[in-house]
């Protein structure tokens, strides 16, 4: 378990204040100009060192993806994008930041700006996020106030502007090149990769966008050493994170701990166990709505973090781990977050666009169990039809649901389809 | 160059190529929807999707760009799966409407399913219905059938400068539409029809008319403007059903204006079909033998200086080249192209063409337009100008009264004094110029016609001198006219002094008794009144009434005919079909008509007449290239006029006789240019 000395968001329930003097109560802005006069290559080194890995769901290492941006501009500035647009069900992570800790995010946009050079950041939230935007505004104008952000920021004489974004609630929003189409006022609709932001970003500029943790842990790690981060977790999976436990536990809740930490452990010292105890578990989605689902047998051993978790077909993702006991209808389950999906999709690319519906619709169907046999495979197959071949992840991430679902429930559907069969019949000879 | 191998072969290509342009290259078939060679990249369709060796995904090969070591696969089974699942998403929301669909048989989707889709369809599932949207007069819309490429958005926002295309709603929700539905109001709108791989636009005016396979076609030369764009006519048994663009590079790429495409069902009305004459005052049938008659009489009166003849704006240099023997051998020669009243002669070539060629808007940095309105003079020239302003940011000022070219230029204002400043490079614009490498200016139909053409014709020529537009291997100076015959006629040196006043004022006086008004339809001709008319045309149009005697002539679907073009390159239009009842080819008229009256012209075949002509003008001879002219001195030294530019176009949909008599066109001007027809047209 995390000690409380290690953790980062000390202020996540919001028990303290979230203006500048209660954050810098709890060690924000500490230091911020000495961090910022180490200079950029220390920056991103430090990064390195400590093993981060995006928070936003993909893992990518978050100092290695600083270091894609030009060093030298070519006469187009850089900038850097928060992904505030907390999208994917079941998480809620980025949303207690803002709420909570909105000077770390400021702070972080600060120094990770400055280690990429760009001269502004946007933070695109979530348009239901109405509440978080006014703090993160109050938060943004403080530090201006205070001389921390804007010219000659903390006395560098880095100058240094941020932006809120207000989103318009759509999912695919989140997704970072259409995030930045909607930033830039159009419709959010992802671009092709390449070229890639740190190439060819928002308003054609080099552009790096992160999550709100990533950048949020960014000022901690930097004051304690890239070494104390990397020290935490297994190796490959450093450092402290944020979960999201919701569903059939006793108390749902967001907590910060350490990465690789066993999944029973998380729900039960945390979340208060399962309802019913832990043997009345049935399954856990353990990354947010788009990753596979995992039955208790994988539950009782699994270790959260990104590489166990994808060793045993599934991820990490935003770690919203979404619990269900044996009283869920796991098919009407799943079958909700095709029409999530399906509701979703930008529309953009064929499969995604013609495909979630297509699975929505059987899905519908599979639920009472109105199909036939081969149609399960028929799914699968439409799943693997969609993975892999669309502009973004998107549609992976609506095939990739049904086929958890159908890799270890697949007995539970055809047992419905059998049984809807048998009514039928029993209804006609009735 | 890079270097990649696509499917085993390797093959170098450009670098900046695209993987489907490399494949394209060595010959190997990509299917693709979305992508097209002269719109932006999309990528959305998918079906273009190809493996790339190291790469975890299938990639899409319209976006990827070539590099150098790059391993393609195009057949492999992974693709192969990929393509039928594309199809198969493709078409479990596209209606099985083919029978009765206008795109079927020229159908992307169909072409494809065939091709790379699966056998047989497994959804169960309800289709999509989409509702129908309006787009204008000339697209006819079934938005169930779309596979949303975005081809016409990309078509809207990059080449017809007219954003109004747009996607609303998303998934599958998402439809194409309009902004507020309202009829997409661009001069090219016509090509989103071609540009649709599926059939969710269609022509609306040749809906349900015929099947492609129904149709005889013949690749021509389009006269509606003075381009010369290239269209193909497709005609099914005595009707050109439609007409479509041809590709050409130098000219049109593959575009062309709504007028060249759809004023063809002008070609069926208002025709002359048999010869008139008037006989008491009236307007009566006649044989060809009695319409030759009356006229070889009147003529027999006639002193031969008497005689002058009008070329209209749709002629075939044979005819015109026929014309003026005909009349020389009578003994006259004023003969006169220029309608409008242009100030441009015919004594150098280069004072009147199109210098820097249309390709040379791609590589020009710098544009002065002198009164030219060339969204509505040349929509297809304009659009063309527009994507090199926009993908280059070049400086284009314009000249003239306040009008939407539909990219960005810099209003010098509306005063010819203002070339005066320039020259003198008193003015701002005269730093761009001076800056400029390649800079060109057009002078428009609006300059020249003017009673003081003549001298900005020499302010022009002064600039050109002054601000380097002429080089080694550029030329900049550029007249555009807006008349396919008139650079064919003044090539023919079709002018007399004094231009078509002094034909008009000559009538008045009684100095000239007998006009021969081949197909000049677009100025007054009441002057004419006092005069016999013998007007040769293919249309009821301006010129008939006036007329004396009609001679039921062709189109230019009709007939074989050489057509110089702005630069001065002569291209030659095909017969598609016959002319209407008794109309005959236009130098077989001619031809005929000098005989009955004893002069018989040198040549009976169209052979002889082009052999004649080539001799006489050899500059004709030079089929499909593109002249160079030697830079020399033009123009007048003359005060200027106080007043601004009239354009000279009003309604681009009404500009030549088969255009004013095309139903299409006519509601198409009233639904395009706000008139009350709109309405009625918008719900009938």
């Amino acid at each position: 378990m995390l000690a409380d000395k290690d953790r980062i968001f000390t202020n996540l329930y919001g028990f303290e204040g979230t203006d500048l003097k209660s954050s810098k109560k709890r060690g924000d802005w500490k230091n911020t100009k000495k961090l910022l006069e180490n200079g950029k290559d220390w920056i991103v080194d430090e990064m390195k060192t400590s093993g981060l890995r995006g928070r936003g769901g993909a893992g990518f290492p978050t100092g290695l993806k600083w270091s894609f941006m030009p060093k030298e501009s070519d006469g187009r500035p850089s900038y850097l994008v928060v992904n505030a647009d907390e999208g994917e069900p079941g998480t809620c992570k980025d949303r207690e930041i803002m709420r909570h800790d909105p000077h770390k995010l400021v702070e972080g946009c600060l120094i990770a700006g400055f280690a990429m050079n760009a001269i502004a950041a946007y933070i695109y939230i979530r348009g239901e996020f109405a509440e978080e935007a006014k703090v993160m505004q109050a938060a943004i104008d403080e530090a201006y106030k205070a001389g921390l952000i804007g010219k000659d920021s903390c006395g560098t004489g880095y100058n240094f502007d941020i932006y809120i974004h207000r989103g318009a609630g759509a999912y695919i929003c989140g997704e970072e090149t259409a995030l930045i189409e909607s930033i830039e006022g159009k419709k959010g609709q992802p671009r092709l990769k390449p070229p890639f932001p740190a190439n060819v970003g928002v308003f054609g500029c080099p552009t790096t966008v992160n999550n709100v943790e990533s950048i949020a842990v960014v000022p901690e790690v930097l004051r304690r050493g890239g070494s104390w981060f990397a020290a935490l977790g297994r190796e490959n999976n450093t450092g402290t994170k944020l979960f999201c436990i919701s569903g059939h536990v006793n108390n749902p809740c967001n907590v910060e701990e350490e990465m690789g930490i066993p999944l029973k452990d998380l729900i039960e010292k945390h979340a208060g166990g399962v309802i019913g105890g832990w043997d009345n578990l049935l399954a856990i989605i353990p990354g947010g709505s788009s990753v596979h689902m995992i039955p208790k047998s994988i539950c009782d051993t699994v270790l959260m973090d990104f590489d166990s978790l994808r060793a045993e077909g599934t991820g990490l993702g935003t770690a919203a781990v979404i619990v269900m006991d044996k009283s869920t209808d796991i098919v009407a389950a799943i079958a909700r977050l095709s029409a999530f999906y399906k509701h979703e999709s930008c529309g953009q690319c064929t499969p995604c666009r013609e495909g979630t519906g297509w699975m929505w619709r059987m899905m519908e169907r599979l639920v009472s169990g109105d199909a036939e046999l081969e149609e399960v495979d028929m799914l699968l197959d439409v799943t693997k039809q969609i993975e892999g071949h669309t502009i973004c992840a998107l549609g992976d991430a609506a095939a990739w649901p049904i086929q958890g679902l159908l890799r270890h429930f697949r007995p539970e559907v055809e047992r419905r389809i059998e049984e809807f069969k048998k009514s039928k019949l029993n209804v006609k000879l009735g | 160059m890079v270097k990649l191998t696509i499917d085993g072969t390797e093959i170098e290509v450009d670098t900046g190529s695209t993987v489907i342009q490399a494949a394209e290259q060595a010959g190997i078939e990509i299917p693709r929807f979305c992508y097209h060679e002269r719109l932006s990249i999309a990528g959305n369709c998918r079906m273009c999707l190809v493996e790339m060796e190291k790469a975890p995904k299938l990639v899409a090969s319209c976006a990827m760009p070539a590099s150098e070591g790059m391993v393609i696969h195009t057949n492999s089974e992974k693709v192969k799966k990929a393509r039928e699942g594309v199809m198969e998403f493709l078409l479990i929301n596209h209606p099985l409407d083919c029978p009765v669909c206008d795109q079927g048989g020229e159908c992307d989707l169909q072409d494809q399913s065939v091709a790379y889709g699966g056998g047989s369809k497994r959804t169960t599932e309800e289709r999509r219905i989409v509702s129908e949207k309006f787009m204008g007069p000339l697209i006819k819309t079934t938005m169930t059938r779309c596979i949303h490429c975005t081809r016409c958005v990309r078509f809207a926002d990059e080449i017809a400068g007219v954003p109004e295309l747009g996607a609303i709603g998303r998934g599958e929700g998402m439809q194409i539409t309009t902004y507020n539905e309202k009829e997409f109001k661009s001069e090219m709108s016509g090509n989103i029809v071609d540009l649709c791989p599926v059939g969710a636009l269609t022509s609306r005016p040749y809906a349900f008319k015929a099947r492609p396979w129904e149709l005889t076609s013949t690749e021509t030369i389009d006269i509606h403007d003075a381009l010369g764009a290239n269209i193909r006519a497709d005609a099914r048994g005595r009707e050109v059903m439609r007409i479509l663009p041809r590709l050409n590079d130098d000219i049109n790429s593959e575009w062309i204006d709504d007028k060249s495409r759809h004023a063809v069902d002008g070609l069926t009305k208002n025709r002359l079909d048999r010869p008139y004459a008037r006989i008491k005052g009236k307007l009566t049938e006649v044989t060809w033998q009695q319409a030759f008659d009356i006229i070889a009489a009147k003529i027999k009166k006639t002193d031969g200086s008497k005689i002058a003849a009008l070329t209209g704006d749709l002629n075939d240099a044979e005819s015109m080249y026929a014309l003026k023997k005909l009349i020389a051998s009578l003994g006259s020669d004023k003969i006169e192209c220029r309608q409008d009243g242009s100030a441009v002669e015919s004594s150098s070539r280069v004072s009147y063409l199109f210098n820097s060629a249309i390709s040379g808007v791609d590589e020009t940095d710098a544009v002065l337009l002198i009164g030219s309105d060339l969204r509505r003079e040349a929509a297809v020239l304009n659009s063309r100008l527009r994507q090199n302003s926009v993908n280059r940011r070049m400086n284009i000022a314009y000249m003239g009264p306040k009008i939407d070219l539909t990219y960005r230029v810099t209003e010098l204002g509306d005063d010819a004094h203002i070339l005066q400043d320039i020259l003198e490079g008193k003015h701002e614009f005269s730093k761009v110029l001076k800056k400029a490498e390649k800079p060109m200016l057009i002078l428009g139909r609006s300059a020249l016609s003017r009673s003081d053409g003549g001298a900005i014709l020499k302010l022009a020529h002064d600039i050109a001198d002054k601000y380097g537009f002429i080089l080694e291997d550029w030329n900049g100076f550029n007249v555009l006219h807006t008349a396919a015959a008139r650079v064919g006629g003044l090539d023919l040196d079709l002018t007399v002094s004094g231009g078509i006043e002094s034909i008009f004022a000559g009538v008045k006086k009684g100095d000239i008794e007998i006009v021969f008004n081949m197909g000049a339809d677009e100025t007054d001709l009441s002057a004419l009144s006092g005069a016999f008319v013998i007007y040769q045309g293919s249309h009821g149009d301006e010129g008939v009434r006036y007329a004396d005697v009609i001679l039921p002539g062709t189109a230019y679907t009709e007939k074989s005919g050489l057509y110089v073009n702005i630069e001065g390159r002569v291209q030659r239009a095909e017969r598609s079909i016959f002319g209407p009842g008794d109309a005959r080819e236009d130098w077989t008229i001619l031809r005929a008509l000098s005989d009955a009256l004893g002069k018989t012209l040198e040549f009976d075949t169209l052979g002889e007449l082009r052999a004649a002509l080539y001799k006489e003008y050899p500059a004709f001879a030079a089929l499909d290239e593109l002249p160079s002219e030697k830079w020399c001195d033009f123009g007048v030294n003359a005060a200027l006029l106080k007043e601004g530019f009239i354009l000279p176009i009003t309604d681009f949909y009404q500009t030549s006789p088969i255009a004013r008599a095309s139903s299409v066109m006519q509601e198409c001007s009233g639904i395009m240019y706000d008139s009350p027809l709109k309405e009625e047209a918008a719900h009938g």
